[in-house]
């Protein structure tokens, strides 16, 4: 339908042009309006704490302990179960979160801004690997590290990145495509770069070499540092692209450990979600799949743009995590998205494909289509609160969730 | 064997003429014993592996073809 | 069974991929004997995490961070042994996985175009509630169409084919089984030569047969359009067979043109035969079944499809068997009397049905030419089959690619003691089985042979078809066939028989 076209050629045109920058790191209540007391912000569509999975009870009841609003885990449980407790979607507040992806008060979030459009967007920063709040780990060894993001990186990085007038991020993904990351799964050279990057800054502006010191070996020591930094650009890339009447692009993809729910360009604000899948993968040693949590986080806000599971092709290593993987099989995962996207991004390019561009642009007519839906790379938690991650993997998205978005979207167009 | 896309307003139009004086160069979308005939004989060609919109859902099928790309 | 061995090996100054090493981490575990395995490099993270998973030894607790440790739990000594030594092959020989030399396949047309850029046109067998779709979105891409497809509505078949008309493209079909252009068979076709005449078709085996004789005779074809069987209904409007005739007209490489299908209805042959008059180019006119008409000066009728090759040929004649009939028909018993036909290719059934019946015999048919009866009622008739047809091909492949369907009917053709004559015809060519003829001279020779009817038949293929025309011969031959060299001349050859 010719209006279709028209607003999905609009809808590729806004992400194209964005300009997101890594600004500012903020305290979230002063980031995020609307976050006062007792109010938590968790990945994925909307859910209620009867609904929510392990890890996810385990990550509030850790807030709740880290904002003082319950004296201990177990208190802090039981206000969660009492109702006191508001939850509400980090992406209804310009956030984005891995994993369980909670965001309260007094936790700092990258500010990135997209300055082609100049709108925000929020995550929290990456807390490392393990026993860690985003696999819902909750104890006080997961709290201080909290508290030290809090009261010494979250500051260093915001004078760094004020001091060094932000951080361009467009040119650092591209340049990690061409080294191997796909910017789910594989971060790593993207974390080098920013690194690279800031660390005059951070010199320049830190007051104490050991603060300096430490600031450096935490981010240099992440793997998955940008990761956080990739999904906030994506969220400040994806947000300008809502509401636009006719466009059957998909705006968000996000699970919260029980559901996946995708937003749609044409059918603004709305929510279609289905039950979330098994992730399928490899698995660290001593565990496998029946210690898995089903799917869960906002990340993938980065296959929404175009990377992850979409870019693939430019990381041949991460496509081992699925079955008998080969470098061959990473470039099929890419090609069939191909299939379902409108267009190539012109600035992200993978050497294995020719250069072609990351497809980019989901279109719910063309999943449905070929019934391909959006390939995930994921990362596995543990089913248990705290464990941390067991494995990682490739997920679908449910078809499920694109037929009742058709539906709505049709309506729209007056077609039924 | 990968191409980068072009947009296909770009792409020269055969006439019918034009066709039997070209080299034939097949999409075959279905039974891919004729495929893998054509390949056997270097036709250039390709396979699509075809499956029925909409996983077969009429409701869907319906929408998309309505709202059709 | 617990597995209580533990068992560590450490190789120094070992780096691979975390990946990787997860990758081998599970084949090692899944090997006999092995509870669980983990590579891992030493680091003080990885030690722990495999201290904790109880697979650590003092050996895996020494390494460094630039060692490799390879750390497993079996059953026993001799199993973990086994297990490490196994683990350290991997760690030697980098396995192959996966295709390199796995295909991709694009999930949709517009996909497909980027894969092949100038691709003209789509090959479409896709069921046919789909194919109008399909065909349509190729149309749009402006890619001429062969759709194999059946089953599509005819008014689809219309509105499709006005717009290609529009647009300058071919759309060969609904249910267009065998093409050939610039050279290349396309689905059901065989390998023939190129060369001076046109072939513009509403049959598939029509076609074959049509292409393969002249092939045979030692000439060669320029293109073979198909048009789909419906073109030349009214409905329909005759509008491809209109199309070809004028890209032939134009094409240089060609010289003359036959047309073949059933005789259309009379308004849309009327707008034909006024075409053809308008060329400068000599047509055969094959109206299978039609004897005479009023046909303009370039224009000449063929009653069969011999006939037409022969024409098209310019008169010069297609090598027949050399069989005589009164021979074969010597040693037959007085009281078998009749011509039991097993056809695949139902153009090939009509034209023998023709045959018998411009020779003075009564024929009954599933499908019927004017003049034969269908099979309820008369039994004083030749009885011919067509076993392409929709009741015989219902959840089974069509007979041209599987022959079992006439195969199970052999035994009691040739037990039947009023039979004479089996005729058959075998199509060969891309798209059929592999060898049509070993699988009858298997069957038949499970048979009583002797005192039964003779067995007659025709093979419609060429030298270069992947089977080889002249070795499927030799293969019907030693089994005791009698092979025509057309389809006309094997039914001509058993109307000779049966009027002994």
């Amino acid at each position: 339908m010719k209006e279709i076209e028209e607003a999905n050629r609009e809808a590729l045109r806004r992400i194209f042009d964005a300009e997101p920058v890594l600004i500012d790191v903020q305290a979230a209540a002063e980031a995020i309006p609307g976050l006062g007391e007792r109010v938590v912000l968790h990945a994925g569509p909307p859910i209620a704490w009867d609904r929510m999975c392990g890890p996810l009870r385990g990550a509030v009841a850790g807030a709740a302990v880290l904002e003082g609003w319950a004296r201990d885990l177990e208190a802090g449980d039981e206000l969660a179960a009492s109702g006191a407790i508001s939850f509400h979607p980090n992406h209804h507040f310009d956030a984005v979160g891995p994993m369980t992806g909670i965001i309260t008060a007094s936790m700092p979030v990258m500010v990135v801004e997209n300055r082609a459009f100049g709108n925000r967007a929020f995550c929290t920063l990456n807390e490392g690997l393990g026993k860690v709040m985003r696999f819902g780990g909750n104890d006080d060894e997961v709290l201080n590290r909290l508290r030290w993001l809090a009261a010494t990186l979250g500051p260093a990085l915001a004078a760094g990145l004020k001091y060094a007038g932000g951080l361009g991020l467009k040119q650092i993904v591209a340049r990690g495509l061409s080294m191997g990351d796909e910017m789910h799964q594989r971060n790593v050279a993207c974390t080098s770069l920013l690194l690279r990057e800031l660390a005059p800054a951070l010199a320049r502006t830190s007051r104490e070499a050991e603060t300096l010191g430490s600031v450096l070996e935490f981010i240099g020591g992440n793997d998955q540092f940008f990761l956080n930094v990739a999904m906030a650009m994506g969220k400040a890339i994806m947000d300008p692209v809502r509401n636009i009447h006719g466009s059957s692009v998909v705006t968000a993809m996000s699970r919260n450990g029980t559901d996946f729910g995708i937003r749609v360009s044409g059918t603004g604000d709305a929510w279609f979600t289905a039950p979330v899948e098994m992730p399928k993968g490899l698995y660290f040693p001593g565990f496998s799949e029946k210690d898995a949590n089903p799917d869960m986080g906002d990340s993938t806000i980065i296959e929404t743009i175009g990377l992850g599971g979409f870019a693939m092709a430019a990381s041949p290593a991460v496509a081992g995590f699925v079955g008998a993987g080969s470098a061959a099989d990473a470039l099929g995962y890419t090609r069939s998205m191909y299939e379902i996207t409108i267009g190539q991004n012109p600035d992200w390019t993978m050497p294995a494909l020719d250069f072609a561009g990351v497809p980019t642009g989901i279109d719910i007519r063309k999943v449905l289509e070929t019934g391909l839906a959006p390939t995930i790379n994921t990362g596995i938690a543990h089913r248990e609160p705290g464990v941390g991650q067991v494995g990682a993997g490739v997920v679908r998205a449910p078809v499920a969730c694109f037929e009742t978005a058709l539906v709505a979207f049709a309506e729209t167009m007056g077609v039924s | 064997m990968w191409r980068a896309r072009r947009p296909f307003a770009e792409r020269d139009k055969v006439t019918a003429n034009e066709l039997l004086e070209a080299e034939v160069r097949v999409v075959n979308i279905g039974l891919q014993a004729f495929y893998l005939d054509l390949r056997a004989r270097n036709v250039a060609a390709v396979q699509v592996d075809w499956s029925p919109p909409a996983g077969g859902n009429p409701k869907i099928r319906d929408l998309l073809a309505k709202l059709g790309s | 069974m617990s597995a209580t061995h533990v068992a560590n090996r450490v190789r120094p100054n070992f780096y691979l991929d975390s990946v990787a090493l997860m990758r081998l981490s599970k084949e090692v575990s899944a090997g006999p004997g092995v509870e669980t395995a983990a590579l891992m490099i030493g680091s003080e993270t990885n030690k722990t995490l495999m201290r904790e998973a109880g697979l650590l030894t003092a050996d895996g607790a020494a390494a460094g961070p630039n060692d490799l440790v390879i750390a497993l739990r079996a059953a026993d000594a001799a199993a973990a042994k086994e297990a490490l030594a196994r683990a350290e092959a991997l760690l030697e020989r980098p396995a192959l996985r996966g295709g390199a030399g796995e295909e991709w396949h694009p999930k949709t047309l517009d996909t497909a175009l980027t894969g092949l850029p100038g691709a003209n046109l789509a090959l479409i067998s896709v069921p046919g509630e789909f194919a109008a779709a399909e065909a349509r979105k190729a149309l749009d891409r402006g890619l001429h169409v062969m759709l194999f497809s059946d089953n599509v509505p005819i008014e689809d078949e219309r509105a499709l084919k006005e717009t290609a008309r529009d647009r300058g493209l071919l759309l060969m079909g609904p249910d267009c089984g065998t093409a050939i252009i610039g050279g290349v068979p396309l689905a059901f076709a065989n390998e023939v030569p190129r060369g001076g005449i046109g072939l513009v078709a509403a049959s598939g085996t029509g076609l074959q047969e049509v292409s393969c004789l002249i092939a045979r005779a030692g000439q060669g074809v320029s293109h073979a359009i198909g048009v789909g069987g419906r073109d030349l209904k009214a409905a329909v409007g005759g509008i491809m067979t209109l199309m070809a005739i004028d890209a032939l007209d134009a094409d240089p490489r060609t010289e003359r043109i036959v047309l073949i299908s059933k005789p259309p209805e009379p308004a849309v042959a009327r707008a034909v035969i006024e075409r053809v008059g308008r060329s400068r180019k000599r047509f055969t006119i094959c109206f299978i079944g039609l004897a005479a008409a009023e046909l303009p000066k370039n224009a000449a009728f063929a009653a069969t499809l011999r006939a037409a090759a022969e024409d098209a040929l310019g008169g010069v004649g297609v090598a027949s068997s050399g069989v005589d009939a009164a021979t074969l028909a010597r040693g037959l018993d007085g009281k078998r009397r009749w011509i039991r036909g097993l056809f695949s290719g139902g153009t090939l059934c009509a034209e023998a049905q023709l045959v018998l019946r411009a020779a003075g015999q009564k024929v009954r048919s599933n499908v019927p030419v004017p003049g034969a009866r269908d099979l309820g009622g008369e039994t004083a008739a030749h009885t011919m089959i067509d076993l392409g047809a929709d009741e015989y091909t219902v959840g089974r492949p069509h007979p041209m690619i599987d022959p079992s369907v006439r195969t199970e009917l052999l035994p009691a053709a040739l037990a039947d003691p009023g039979v004479a004559v089996l005729l058959l015809d075998l199509v060969i060519g891309y798209g059929a089985h592999e060898d049509p003829a070993g699988d009858l001279a298997a069957a038949l020779a499970k048979a009583e042979r002797k005192g039964g009817p003779v067995v007659l038949a025709s093979v419609c293929g060429t030298e270069g078809d992947p089977q080889v025309y002249s070795r499927q011969v030799q293969t019907l031959e030693a089994a005791g066939v009698i092979v025509a060299g057309s389809n006309a001349e094997a039914a001509e050859l058993a109307a000779a028989i049966v009027a002994r």
